[in-house]
C-alpha cells in the first residue's frame, strides 16, 4: 500500500470519507436527461459567485465616497480585476436564468409532487434569494444606473397599500437612497442572503440525497 | 490492472483528468493570485526630480524656504502631502538643501536670522546653517539632500525627492 493510500485510509477510518462519497455522489439515479443538470449548474454558479464575490470584497468599499472609485480601480488597475468582476457580473445574470430554468424543469417534470414538496418549497426560497442577490448587488457599483434602478426598485415596494411607504423606508434605510442604503444592501448581499442560500441549499440537498431524484414522467403519469 | 505494457484505459483517463485538472487549476489560480498580490507589484511613483526654480532666486548664505506638495495615490484614494526644504546657496554656487522637519518630533523649524540658527518652535531645538544640532533634544542633524540628489541644470535647481 502506498503512503498516500495509508494516509487516506487513516482519515477515512476516522471521518468516514467513503461513506460520505457513496451517499452523496454514488446515489442511484433514474435514467434522466440534460435538464436534470440544471440544479448542479445552479450550485456551481453559486460557488463561483461566492468565490469571485469574496475576491471583490478585497478591493470594493461600500461607501458612497469610494464605491464607484474602488470599482474603477478593480477594473483598470488591479491585475485580472476585470476578469473577476466580469465573472461575478455575468455570473449573476446567468445564475438567475439557470435557477429559473431549473425551477421550470422541476415544474414541468412534476418533480415537486409528494414526497418532494419541501424540496420545491426550499427551491422557491432559493429563487427568491437569488433574485434578491441580483437586486442588492446591482446597487453596489453606485453609478447612475445602479442608483436609479434601486430608486425605482425600492419605490415599487412603496406601492403596497398602507405599509408600502414603511417597507420602502426600511429597504432604503430612510426616505432617500443614501450611504445607509448602500451599506445595508452590501450587508444583505454579502452576509444575509448568502447565509440563507447556504442553509436552504443544505436542506434542498438533504432532501435530494434522502429521497433521490424523480424520474422522467412517463405517458401513464 | 494492466498486465500489458500498454497503458490501460483507466490509467489513461486518470492521467488526462489529472493533466486537464492541473491546467485548469493554473488558469484559474494564477490570475487569482495575481489579483490578490496586485498592489504589492505596482511600481512606486513618488520618486521624482522636483524643480525648485532658478538658482538666482536663492540669496547666498541665507537659508530660503521652498514649499512643495507631492500627491500619493493609494488605490482609489489620493493624499496630498506638503514638504518644505531650506535651500542654502554657497558663494561658489553649490547648495545645501535641508529638510525643515525637526529630527526630534517632526515639528517644522524656522530660520532665525538674528541668531543664525534654525529654531524649532516645539522644544526650542537649535540647528546650525549646515543642519548640525546646536542645542535641544534632537538626536541628529536636520536631514539633508546628498550631493547626487541635488542638481543644477541651465541655472535651475532640482532635488531628487524620495519617500522617507
Ligand atoms: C440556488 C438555487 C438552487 C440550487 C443550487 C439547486 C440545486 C439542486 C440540485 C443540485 C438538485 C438535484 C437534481 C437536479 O439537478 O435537477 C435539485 C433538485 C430539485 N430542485 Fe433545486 N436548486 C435551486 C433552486 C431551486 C428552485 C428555484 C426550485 C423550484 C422552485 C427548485 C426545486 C427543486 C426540486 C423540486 C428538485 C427535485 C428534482 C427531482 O427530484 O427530480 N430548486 N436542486
Ligand atoms: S520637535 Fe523640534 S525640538 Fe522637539
Amino acid at each position: 500500500m502506498s503512503t498516500w493510500q495509508k494516509l487516506l485510509n487513516w482519515f477515512d477510518e476516522r471521518l468516514g470519507l467513503t461513506t460520505i462519497y457513496s451517499t452523496v455522489l454514488d446515489r442511484k439515479v433514474p435514467k434522466v436527461n440534460w435538464w436534470f443538470t440544471l440544479g448542479s449548474a445552479s450550485m456551481i454558479l453559486f460557488l463561483l459567485q461566492g468565490v469571485t464575490g469574496v475576491m471583490l470584497t478585497v478591493y470594493y468599499v461600500p461607501s458612497p465616497d469610494h464605491a464607484y472609485d474602488s470599482i474603477n480601480y478593480i477594473m483598470n488597475e488591479v491585475a485580472f480585476g476585470w476578469l473577476i468582476r466580469g465573472i461575478h457580473h455575468w455570473g449573476a445574470s446567468l445564475m438567475v436564468l439557470v435557477v429559473f430554468a431549473h425551477m421550470l424543469r422541476t415544474f414541468y417534470f412534476g418533480a415537486f409532487k409528494y414526497p418532494r414538496e419541501l424540496t420545491w418549497i426550499t427551491g422557491v426560497f432559493l429563487l427568491l434569494c437569488t433574485v434578491g442577490m441580483g437586486f442588492t448587488g446591482y446597487l453596489l457599483p453606485w453609478n447612475q444606473r445602479a442608483f436609479w434602478a434601486t430608486t425605482v426598485g425600492t419605490s415599487i415596494a412603496g406601492a403596497v397599500p398602507f405599509v408600502g411607504e414603511f417597507i420602502n423606508e426600511v429597504l432604503r434605510g430612510g426616505t432617500d437612497l443614501s450611504a445607509l442604503t448602500l451599506a445595508r444592501f452590501f450587508s444583505v448581499h454579502i452576509w444575509w442572503l448568502p447565509a440563507a442560500i447556504i442553509a436552504l441549499i443544505g436542506v434542498h440537498m438533504y432532501m435530494i440525497i434522502r429521497l433521490g431524484i424523480s424520474s422522467v414522467p412517463t405517458k401513464e403519469d | 490492472m494492466s498486465q500489458t505494457p500498454h497503458m490501460g484505459r483507466r490509467e489513461f483517463v486518470q492521467l488526462v483528468t489529472g493533466f486537464v485538472g492541473a491546467v485548469m487549476g493554473a488558469v484559474i489560480g494564477l490570475p487569482a493570485i495575481g489579483y490578490l498580490i496586485s498592489p504589492a507589484t505596482k511600481r512606486r511613483q513618488s520618486e521624482a526630480w522636483i524643480p525648485l526654480g532658478p538658482l538666482e532666486n536663492y540669496p547666498v548664505g541665507v537659508p530660503t524656504l521652498f514649499n512643495f506638495t507631492r500627491s500619493k495615490v493609494n488605490g482609489w484614494e489620493k493624499t496630498v502631502n506638503s514638504y518644505g526644504v531650506f535651500v542654502v546657496r554657497h558663494p561658489d554656487d553649490s547648495v545645501t538643501v535641508l529638510s525643515n522637519v525637526c529630527t526630534h518630533l517632526a515639528c517644522r523649524v524656522n530660520w532665525v536670522p538674528e541668531n543664525q540658527w534654525f529654531l524649532c518652535p516645539c522644544h526650542d531645538a537649535q540647528f546650525g546653517l549646515d543642519g548640525q544640532v546646536l542645542g535641544g533634544p534632537p538626536p541628529r542633524p536636520l536631514d539633508s539632500y546628498t550631493q547626487d540628489a541635488v542638481k543644477i541644470e541651465d541655472g535651475n535647481l532640482f532635488i531628487f525627492f524620495k519617500e522617507a
